[in-house]
């Protein structure tokens, strides 16, 4: 009963600080309209600040707190709404997605050059000491953090619904233009919105960093947050008290798993499952949600996109990129670049290329985010290495077959709901593949596990030069694919399904179906990608595939181009050529590059510089569709009354 | 309805402005005499709701002035404009529909000297209707019940002048015919209205004075009767 007792205070305990986490995320969605993936990263620099501050510096406990919660969330807040969120004015729904995702890359990445990992921080709790009640022990830390996270909730709770300010942060996120003509000024509250969101992030950081005991890690930090994720989600991102209770819960519900059922299992799968339980939790809260109304928008705003390259441009620029590729191969065969023979090099670039072509055609073409083709590409690794036994076809292909059925397993929850909730179960997906299976010691082995090269009768892959231009023919191919699939019925249905659910019900398609189809489809190129990836580097290890790494990916894909074949591959290019000269410098280039292309939906190779037909260069060709300068061009609603000529 | 022969409140001269590129207003002058009801017709695309976005700050003219009682917009952010007693209400629903009824109309007194409770009370006098939905979120209200709401802003800022775009927009005539009731009591209080409205009769049945907007520029103005004519022609072209 004691054991009972203690199992249910530290399961509210870190249910309430679950709930600190999840009430800043329902303030930054409720005031900006933006789910901040950067909340977990702000909260991990914030803790490892208060550890400068109070080990380092011995600044007192509360005088950090005061520097920290009000001084740094004035700056980081009025830093992310104005340079980076006002900019976002029009752009495409994903983008808010990309540029948090950017801010936590280049938080992480520099958290990791500031803070080595090699040094042990620990926090100590803000105030000592403990007490007995009913016969077990009870920390002040832990009642503390009860406190704090009630306090803060209904606080919240009375701003929101009972003050002027709580409307017109709240209104802001509905119409900033109407806010102006009723006379408070949209801006003020953004940033007022995203101080308040720092606050909470920075606050639930710093009143969680005791609780790791082994130490302050910045992945597990940033991480830390996803917990908190589902029970935001069961408040619909919008209800502070059922987020309060629903974070609640899932801290006990976490404890108690892991004191009574977790132990009756086997120790790998225990383990694994500890680290899948805030996924499952994400995935029960997204299925109990109720459906979106498709709300047809008053105001569709046309992005103007590379035109599609024809069948014959795409031919021709895929025979030239190949050609180019045999060059390649003929030249450098042999030449080794930092320990790494090129061709091994430039075979990783084809690799994560036709990642990035799924990526093309799941976020570019449909405009899904999916923010986990590492993790599909670890499993089809995975298949290709363990189950298929490796170097074969039928492994290539069982690979895909793989990672399509659970890449539909992971939309399905989804399809019902907005984008945004695909990015997050992706997330949520990523973070649980890595850390509770690929991390699991049997899954690659110690010294990671052995894919050998593809043998077919007569050929032999052996030899670098063949793996290469292998891999390059797989890469024109799908690209070929890809651009097929635009030019086809089903890709404009893609273009469609992007922009306007609503209109594309009311012909009577199913989106549903639509959507689960492309995302199963991106999945598959993914594995198959992944297993081609084990047969270039013929071993895969645990930490090939991170969340981390994907995510960084995809955001150079977004730079680059999320709409063209060209901008999957420079995509890659910079990631591998980045990844060899500066690779703790990734996530900071990534992320700073992703802020600064800003709302351009095409990326660079969307830019005016660009425009110019040059299929040799954009294997998918580029645009030029009208004389305009600007990258937006935006169809007044039916009932306006701008005329666009022509 | 007295304010033929007073003093104008806005003078609009020589305003050009532009989405991007493409010029929609080419030199727009009106003057709108104080306490009096203005009706704007023309058709689609004529830039009458452009010339109301210049005229509450939430588009910029490229040239022009446009003065209210002395105070030149040029510039000014629309909430600025606010305090100096411009009231506009956008094309559409001029609410917030994530808000309660109740939360709508406490906001629009933002910053303002009213009580909450004083500003809910002026509107529910007026709108009764909006006292039963009080604690209903605005976004589910029927349209006519929105656009009372929406319209209530004016009731309880009390400004000096109303830019009113399109109030009938996909409403019956009966809620059509209620909403421009209250429209002229405020009229009757001394407010100088503006308004866009493609209801050509209704517009001109209230207004004391008219003008026809056709291409981005003023194609004709004079009185309601005049105006009934011109209109014909002018949607005909």
């Amino acid at each position: 009963m004691s054991n009972f007792l203690q199992y249910t205070i530290f399961g509210v305990m870190l249910g309430a600080g679950y709930a600190i986490a999840a009430t800043g995320l329902v303030v930054t969605y409720t005031t900006a309209g933006v789910f901040n993936f950067a909340q977990g990263a702000i909260g991990m620099v914030a803790a490892f600040l208060y550890w400068e501050l109070t080990i380092q510096c011995h600044v007192g406990v509360v005088l950090s707190l005061f520097i920290l919660l009000v001084g740094g969330s004035i700056v980081s807040g009025l830093v992310v709404e104005g340079a980076l969120m006002r900019r976002l004015h029009g752009a495409t729904a994903e983008r808010p997605v990309m540029v948090t995702l950017g801010v936590m890359v280049i938080l992480t990445g520099l958290a990791a050059i500031i803070w080595s990992p090699t040094t042990q921080r620990t926090v100590n709790n803000m105030v000592s000491g403990q007490f007995s009640l009913a016969g077990i022990n009870i920390q002040y830390q832990e009642v503390l953090i009860i406190g704090v996270a009630l306090v803060v909730a209904a606080g919240l709770r009375f701003l929101f619904v009972s003050t002027r300010p709580g409307y017109a942060l709240r209104a802001v996120v509905d119409d900033p233009e109407l806010l102006a003509l009723a006379g408070v000024s949209p801006n003020r509250m953004s940033q007022y919105g995203w101080v308040l969101g720092s606050m909470m992030a920075g606050l639930s950081g710093i009143l969680l960093a005791p609780t790791q005991t082994t130490g302050l890690n910045i992945e597990a930090m940033t991480l830390l947050v996803v917990s908190g994720y589902a029970a935001a989600i069961v408040g619909r991102l919008r209800s502070i008290p059922v987020t309060f209770i629903a974070a609640i819960a899932i801290g006990l519900a976490q404890n108690y798993i892991s004191n009574y059922v977790l132990p009756h299992l086997s120790q790998s799968l225990g383990t694994d499952l500890t680290y899948a339980l805030p996924m499952i939790f994400l995935f029960l809260a997204l299925v109990t949600l109720p459906s979106v109304r498709l709300r047809a928008s008053g105001r569709l705003s046309a992005v103007r996109t590379p035109r599609v390259a024809t069948r014959n441009e795409s031919l021709v620029g895929g025979l030239v990129f190949f050609g180019i590729c045999i060059v390649f191969a003929l030249v450098y065969n042999g030449t080794i670049y930092n320990g790494t023979t090129l061709l091994n090099l430039g075979g990783l670039v084809l690799v994560l290329g036709i990642v990035g072509l799924s990526i093309v055609l799941v976020t570019g073409y449909s405009g899904q985010v999916s923010l986990c083709q590492f993790s599909f590409m670890g499993i089809g690794a995975f298949v290709m290495g363990k189950v298929a036994g490796g170097g074969s076809v039928a492994g290539l292909i069982l690979s895909g077959v793989v990672c399509a059925l659970i890449g539909a397993l992971v939309a399905l929850p989804t399809i019902r709901l907005s984008g945004l909730y695909l990015a997050l179960a992706t997330f949520a997906f990523a973070d649980a593949v890595v850390t509770g299976y690929f991390n699991d010691g049997s899954v690659y082995g110690g010294g990671g596990l052995n894919i050998g090269r593809i043998v077919l009768p007569g050929l032999s892959f052996g030899g670098d030069a063949a793996e290469f231009l292998l891999v390059a023919a797989f890469f024109v191919a799908s690209a070929w694919f890809v651009l097929a699939v635009r030019r086809s019925r089903f890709g404009r249905r893609l273009v469609a399904v992007s922009d306007s659910p609503a209109a594309y019900a009311t012909v009577g398609l199913n989106i549903g179906i639509t959507k689960v189809t492309v995302f199963a489809v991106g999945a598959a190129m993914a594995g198959v990608a992944g297993a081609l990836y084990g047969t270039v580097q013929q071993t895969v290890g645990t930490s090939d595939f991170d969340l981390f790494p994907g995510i960084i990916f995809v955001l150079f894909v977004v730079i680059w181009s999320v709409r063209t074949a060209s901008g999957a591959f420079l995509a890659a290019l910079t990631y591998v050529v980045l990844n060899q000269l500066w690779p703790s410098g990734l996530g900071i280039f990534a992320g700073i590059g992703v802020i600064l292309i800003g709302r351009a939906a095409s990326g660079i190779l969307g830019l005016e510089v660009f425009r110019i037909n040059w299929p040799w260069l954009h294997t998918s060709g580029s645009a030029d569709l009208a004389d305009g300068a600007e990258e937006d061009v935006y169809v007044p609603s039916t009932t306006g009354d701008v005329r666009v000529p022509g | 309805m007295t304010g033929t022969t007073s003093a104008p409140s806005v003078t609009i001269s020589g305003i050009r402005a532009s989405y991007g590129r493409i010029e929609v207003l080419h030199g727009v002058d009106l003057a709108i005499p104080s306490g009096s009801v203005f009706a704007l017709l023309g058709p689609n695309g004529a830039g009458k709701s452009t010339l109301l976005k210049v005229m509450s700050g939430r588009l910029v003219p490229t040239a022009g002035v446009v003065d209210v009682d002395g105070f030149v917009v040029g510039k000014t952010p629309a909430e600025k404009l606010v305090k100096r007693g411009i009231c506009a209400i956008p094309e559409g629903r001029g609410i917030f529909p994530n808000l309660t009824v109740r939360e709508n109309l406490r906001l629009w007194t933002y910053g303002g000297k009213a009580s909450m409770a004083e500003v809910e009370e002026k509107a529910y006098t007026t709108f009764p209707r909006l006292k039963e939905r009080r604690k209903q979120l605005a976004g589910l209200m029927s349209g006519g019940e929105q656009q009372m709401l929406a319209i209530s802003r004016a009731l309880v800022t009390d400004p000096k002048l109303l830019l009113l775009d399109e109030l009938s927009m996909g409403l019956a005539p009966l809620v059509v015919a209620e909403l421009y009731e209250s429209v002229k009591e405020l009229a009757r209080n001394g407010m100088t209205v503006l308004m866009v409205e493609q209801f050509v009769t209704t517009a001109l049945a209230l207004a004391d004075h008219a003008a026809i907007m056709v291409h981005g520029r003023v194609a004709n103005q004079g009185t309601p009767q005049e105006m009934a004519d011109a209109a014909l022609t002018a949607y005909l072209a």
